[in-house]
């Protein structure tokens, strides 16, 4: 079965203290080294951004269904797989973020984790946390419901959109003929 | 075909149905999928783990393994790797270029895998110098691999596309190598990330299979995905009785799209060095000698400089004289090939003569394989690309040509082989 192109979800807006975006935020912000033994992806969660300053609750402020919204260079750093799974394991559905780390992007695509880039955290009027928003993945349209609010990016490759649909790199190639 | 498209967008399009355009991430068709003794054990576990009861390969023909990071295997963890790789590769009936072929990536041009237009991944860092041959290289982690064994394709994001055009002409001593410093130093380590690179100028034509080697492998230091140069004659004919199918050579269109264009005059080139612990830290040589800096061990060879042009410049130097007292010289082959040309034309006499240590072929130095490393404070002057801290062992890693190598060798000390 597909799943839908369209997301809904509550926004997560990672930005500091003084509202500004957070950029650079690198693999071991993410997904510190100290626990990369870990390899059972449900043991992931708790520890996702659990090194970034203001946000080490963060495991216990997301809810699933939440789409991430994620300044410059995000995921910068080292190839660790779980920077991308610990999203998936708290059920984060979507990230949309101004750029991301080169490695970062490969890791996020093979795991069929959805993700957009859009300068959309720049603006405090368009995006704040909690709101509601829908993305739709193949158009690149993000809708802020609780402030009626659009903005066009580009939407996903039909490779990603591939990925998404089987859930992950591997699981694409079993259906090849 | 769309117009104005530059090498690697022709590439591509000849190896996906996508639109190819930079920034877009497309389905590349793949034709060879290969995996070294590094990573190649992971890859073989991704293989079971995900497609355990289901036919493994898209095309065994076009699946390789290839040993040389340490060959033979001087270590456990190595020859258990190896290991794991031969059993496999035996039970599924896939190719291994085992420990005595030499460096992987070399063995893939010379066995006729890697010709010019085609589509190569593994498990190589260094694998985008394919671009030597005007063919596409990349290389990937071990489950990405894994991935385009069974797929027979991956996906791949088109990068953008710079010009680098090399004006004047390299006058020996300089050699490939020298340039490839003088291109490093100007673009340094980010000059080219993310980019495609097409390298354009007479020098550039004029360079030979062995020379386009050299700049192409170092395209990694300067950041970039791959850098191309343009395949002529002598490239061409030389695929001509070893390609295994029929290949196509690329040129970019006149029209076609360049982020960047960057100009770099060699007319002044003098023989260059780059200092530990960064392949951007580049001086000329003879800005060093008044620090008569002691060389304890000069490398030659690598994936950059082990071709039989690089061997025969040590060679045509070494000749009727010896090593320097307290230092040692380590010659390591890139291939069987190029030993084999090295033993037919009498040259290990003559290396031997001069107290040169010479090995069997692999990356060696470079992957702290089969010569050793560097001990806490040992100077070594090496042909290859990374002088990285901790790359080779504990010592300090100075990148330079063959010539320079060997004259430091000569002389026990960093000198320019125009002051020998
Ligand atoms: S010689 Fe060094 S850089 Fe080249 S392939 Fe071998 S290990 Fe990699």
């Amino acid at each position: 079965m597909k799943k839908s192109v369209i997301l809904k979800g509550r926004a997560l807006v990672i930005r500091n203290e003084k509202t500004e975006p957070i950029d650079d935020i690198d693999t071991d912000m993410i997904f510190h080294n100290k626990y990369l033994h870990i390899t059972d992806i449900n043991e992931m969660g708790q520890y996702a951004f659990d090194n970034l300053d203001g946000w080490k609750d963060f495991a216990k402020k997301a809810k699933i269904g939440d789409i991430l919204v994620l300044g410059a260079n995000f995921g910068s750093g080292s190839s660790r797989q779980q920077a991308v799974d610990c999203f998936s394991a708290l059920g984060v559905q979507a990230l949309i973020a101004k750029s991301y780390g080169a490695i970062y992007k490969r890791n996020a695509i093979n795991a069929g984790m959805p993700i957009l880039q859009a300068d959309v955290i720049d603006e405090i009027k368009f995006i704040e946390n909690k709101d509601e928003i829908e993305v739709n993945l193949e158009t690149g349209l993000i809708k802020n419901l609780t402030k009626n609010k659009e903005h066009k990016a580009k939407g996903m490759s039909n490779v990603q959109i591939d990925i998404y649909h089987s859930g992950n790199l591997f699981e694409y190639a079993k259906n090849l003929k | 075909m769309p117009l104005g498209q530059t090498v690697i967008e022709k590439i591509f399009s000849a190896h996906s149905k996508d639109e190819v355009k930079p920034g877009n991430i497309i389905w590349l068709d793949l034709d060879v999928r290969s995996a070294r003794d590094f990573a190649g054990a992971n890859v073989v576990f991704n293989l079971k783990k995900h497609y355990g009861d289901q036919e493994k390969f898209e095309d065994k023909e076009k699946t390789v393994f290839t040993f040389d990071c340490v060959v033979p295997a001087n270590n456990l963890g190595y020859a258990e790797n190896q290991q794991i790789i031969r059993f496999f590769a035996r039970e599924e009936g896939i190719r291994v270029f085992d420990s005595e072929w030499g460096i992987g990536s070399h063995v893939l041009i010379e066995e006729g895998y890697s010709v010019p237009g085609s589509t190569v991944v593994g498990t190589d860092s260094h694998l985008n110098i394919m671009g030597s041959v005007g063919s596409f290289g990349q290389g990937m982690g071990d489950q990405d691999i894994a991935f385009g064994m069974k797929a027979g394709k991956t996906w791949f994001e088109v990068p953008p596309t710079m010009k680098v055009i090399i004006e004047g002409e390299i006058k020996a001593p300089c050699s490939a190598k020298d340039l490839t410093l003088a291109v490093i130093k100007k673009l340094t380590s980010k000059g080219a990330l993310g980019r495609a690179i097409e390298f354009e100028g007479k020098a550039i034509d004029k360079l030979s299979f062995a020379g386009r080697i050299t700049l192409a492998s170092m395209v990694t230091e300067m950041g970039g995905i791959v850098g191309f140069i343009p395949p002529n004659q002598e490239i061409i004919d030389y695929f001509k009785t070893r390609s295994r199918s029929k290949f196509t050579p690329y040129y970019a269109d006149e029209d076609a799209k360049y982020v960047e264009e960057v100009v770099i005059d060699i007319n002044d080139l003098k023989p260059l060095i780059a200092l530990p612990f960064k392949p951007d830290n580049v001086v000329e040589v003879e800005s060093l000698e008044k620090d008569k800096i002691h060389v304890d061990s000069a490398f030659l060879g690598s994936c950059t400089n082990g071709r039989y042009e690089d061997m025969k410049i040590a060679v045509e130097m070494l000749k009727g004289k010896q090593v320097a007292e307290h230092t040692v010289m380590k010659i390591v082959p890139a291939t069987r090939t190029v030993l084999g040309d090295m033993i037919k034309n009498g040259d290990l006499q003559t290396l031997f003569d001069a107290r040169a240590l010479v090995s069997n072929p692999g990356c060696a130095g470079c992957a702290s394989g089969q010569i050793g490393m560097t001990g806490k404070g040992e100077v070594q002057v090496s042909t290859g690309n990374r002088n990285f801290k901790g790359k080779q062992g504990a010592g300090l890693t100075y990148l330079c040509s063959p010539a320079t190598a060997t004259a430091a060798a000569l002389a026990g000390k960093i000198i320019s082989p125009e002051n020998l």
